[in-house]
């Protein structure tokens, strides 16, 4: 699960991580009470939406360009006359594809007097089973840029969650982005509130970037962002209100119901497959063959008749121009999907190619149904063949 | 004769009274497999098709030596499941449990580095040696046949794919192990190369990755410097897009990195065959025998 900015420095200031003083608008009405919060100075105002890329974006308002997704400001008239031309507009950023995302939430933000930028992040890391804490001088750029042209400048500790955050961690980060005196000790506390505030929330990412080092000597968290495990999100009532699901594919949301694993993807085909493995290959298989795969969809291990008729209902209201259903049958038998998809198709008139894999468990007994149930469904004899069917008869139709 | 398992596994299934205990007890029992008690705290003195049922894996193990558990609990208590079977002294867990909290699974981890405990997933199909007749875990055992090679992979349903090729291509399993697709799991593609490679009956491994993390490429250092069989691989998730989680909690590109490309490529440069769809399995792993045997 994602979270807005805002949200997350709502949970920094909660673990004792400092922020800039911010007010979030969501109304008209709300950005006319700024007047009266805010005091002179520089302001940046900050579009909150999931998607990555803010600053570079552009937001248009009934087909004009008002500006960019993030804007510094000066003075309390500028920043508010900012947070109109954003507020109901639509960001386009480099993450969020070309039809963008609505701008529903402004935050306002003090700007801080930066003396140097640093970046510093809490993750898992699954090859030593810890969580590691990395830091690095080369604040306020995107870390994977970092990671790429100077590996050397991220350093990272990892820490034994059964022993947890000690003070030497933050010590030895802090040292080596050339802290000493109160800020190291800043640092450390800074450091040890992160770990406790991701083991606790059950994030899989917490990042500050920048954490930035004020003319004062103050740190202080600029920008930042929180993703959680979403097996851990069961413990977390208080956080499952956070979620935006505005920010979400309103088709992965509604299959997400149903515990369908479902992934909107740019193309056309659709596909039905059980396993997220095989669903996985599925769509690479696709592509192979020169089609386009419309989603992912793993309808589980256990393909129940439901599941597989919903999973129907779903990519055809996606408008898909043909459906590939691959299911290999182990516990669950290929009979009882092949039911299942008899009766799904009972009820919608399909008008798209539709071809149909069933291997493994009960194969015969699955084909023999499919064949006497006069639908027009296309067989295929393995993943290979079902692909390049699927692709030509697309194709056909176009 | 297999790795992991033996012809004195003993295996105690925790959660033996939850629906998906009772359906694959049943079933693992059908197989041929010693599945020996069955752990479901309150339950103790009672029975579930014949297998003793204890309120605890220390009871289960006092009682009937079983040495392999099984985990079918629900994902909240499927961590705690862990731990009481490594203190009471199981050499093997498999925990078939989806759902756990990452976190819980490095602490879990941290814990096992103590006891020496073997933990396989959690999130797997678990693991089928069909000389032994002897199966921990959800497979369809029907699509197995007795055999000389080994399967290791992320998925459940593209181990069948890959067993099902094999089994008609004559090309019978040793051992076959779903690892899991979490992001934090037990033993990794690395440990287990290194039980095959020293497996005197196995003949070549077949691996089956997918995007996110990096054992893959962990697996190619090894497999290039320190492993005389053959290796036939496929990675799953070339059209994936990045930051989604695909079904897998550990199916994820994060910061470009484990990307299908990467690891494909990381595979080829150590001199490893890699099938270009799940379709040609077996019959990479076919070559990558052939290859080898002409030197």
């Amino acid at each position: 699960m994602k979270i807005h900015e805002y949200q997350a420095k709502g949970l920094f200031r909660e673990a004792g991580i400092p922020c800039p003083e911010g007010h979030l608008v969501t109304s008209s009405a709300a950005i006319d009470e700024l007047a009266a919060k805010l005091t002179p100075g520089i302001w940046v105002v900050k579009s909150q939406i999931h998607a990555g890329g803010r600053g570079k974006g552009r937001i248009t308002m009934a087909g004009v360009d008002t500006g960019g997704g993030v804007r510094v400001t000066k003075g309390p008239e500028a920043a508010i006359a900012a947070a109109r031309s954003m507020l109901g507009g639509t960001l386009v950023t480099l993450q969020t594809g070309k039809a963008g995302k609505q701008v529903n939430r402004v935050l306002v933000e003090a700007g801080v007097d930066i003396a140097s930028e640093f970046y510093l992040a809490a993750i898992i890391d699954r090859e030593t089973a810890r969580v590691a804490i990395m830091a690095s001088t080369e604040g306020g750029t995107e870390i994977e840029e970092v990671a790429r042209t100077t590996p050397e400048k991220i350093h990272t500790v990892r820490i034994d969650p059964l022993l947890g955050y000690r003070s030497y961690h933050g010590r030895s980060l802090g040292l080596k982005l050339g802290f000493q005196g109160d800020v190291l000790k800043q640092f450390d506390t800074l450091v040890s509130n992160l770990y406790t505030l991701f083991v606790g929330k059950d994030c899989s990412l917490a990042e500050i970037n920048p954490l930035v080092l004020t003319s004062q000597d103050q740190l202080v968290a600029i920008d930042g962002k929180l993703n959680f495990d979403d097996n851990g999100l069961y413990r977390q009532g208080a956080l499952v209100a956070l979620r935006d699901v505005a920010e979400e594919e309103p088709l992965e949301v509604e299959a997400a119901e149903f515990q369908l694993n479902y992934i909107k993807l740019d193309g056309n085909i659709g596909c039905l497959v059980n396993g997220a493995g095989l669903a996985m290959a599925t769509m690479d298989i696709i592509k192979a063959f020169g089609g386009e795969p419309a989603n992912f969809l793993d309808v589980g291990g256990t393909a129940t008749p439901e599941n597989v008729a919903r999973s129907f209902r779903i990519m055809l209201r996606d408008k898909v121009a043909g459906i590939f259903v691959n299911v290999f049958g182990g516990i669950v038998r290929c009979d009882v999907v092949a039911r299942g998809l008899v009766e799904a198709l009972g009820e919608v008139q399909l008008e798209i190619p539709l071809v149909v894999r069933l291997e493994g468990n009960r194969k015969d007994e699955a084909v023999a149904l499919l064949a006497e149930s006069g639908l027009p469904i296309i067989t295929a004899e393995n993943m290979k063949d079902g692909a390049m069917k699927i692709v030509s008869a697309c194709q056909a139709g176009n | 004769m297999a790795i992991l398992l033996r012809e004195d596994s003993k295996i105690v299934v925790q959660g033996i009274t939850g629906g998906a205990g009772r359906f694959h007890t049943s079933l693992m029992v059908e197989f041929g497999t010693k599945v020996v008690a069955g752990v479901t705290p309150g339950k103790g003195g009672q029975d579930f098709e014949g297998v003793p049922i204890f309120d605890s894996v220390v009871q289960a193990c006092d009682a009937t030596g079983a040495n392999v558990s099984i985990i079918f609990v629900p994902a909240r208590f499927a961590a705690e499941s862990i731990l009481e079977a490594a203190d009471a002294g199981i050499e093997l867990v498999v925990c078939i449990t989806e759902g756990v909290p990452a976190i819980d699974m490095a602490k879990v981890k941290s814990h096992l580095a103590r006891t020496g405990t073997l933990l396989i997933g959690p999130n797997t199909p678990g693991i089928l040696a069909p000389a032994l007749r002897c199966k921990v875990g959800i497979m369809p055992d029907m699509i197995f046949s007795p055999g000389r090679i080994g399967v290791i992979s992320r998925s459940g349903t593209l181990t069948y794919e890959a067993v099902d090729q094999l089994t008609r291509l004559g090309l019978g399993q040793s051992t076959c192990i779903g690892i899991g697709g979490d992001p934090v799991i037990g033993l990794a593609f690395l440990e287990l190369l290194e039980l095959f490679e020293a497996d005197p009956d196995t003949d070549g491994v077949v691996l089956i990755g997918e995007i996110g993390g990096n054992q893959e490429e962990v697996a190619a250092r090894y497999i290039k410097e320190h492993m005389s069989k053959p290796v036939a691989a496929f990675i799953a998730g070339k059209t994936a897009p990045p930051g989604k989680r695909m079904g897998h909690a550990g199916a994820i590109i994060s910061g470009g990195k484990g990307t299908a490309a990467d690891k494909v490529a990381a595979l080829e440069a150590a001199g490893i065959k890699v099938a270009l769809t799940p379709s040609d399995i077996g019959d990479t792993m076919l070559a990558a025998l052939e290859e080898k045997r002409n030197g």
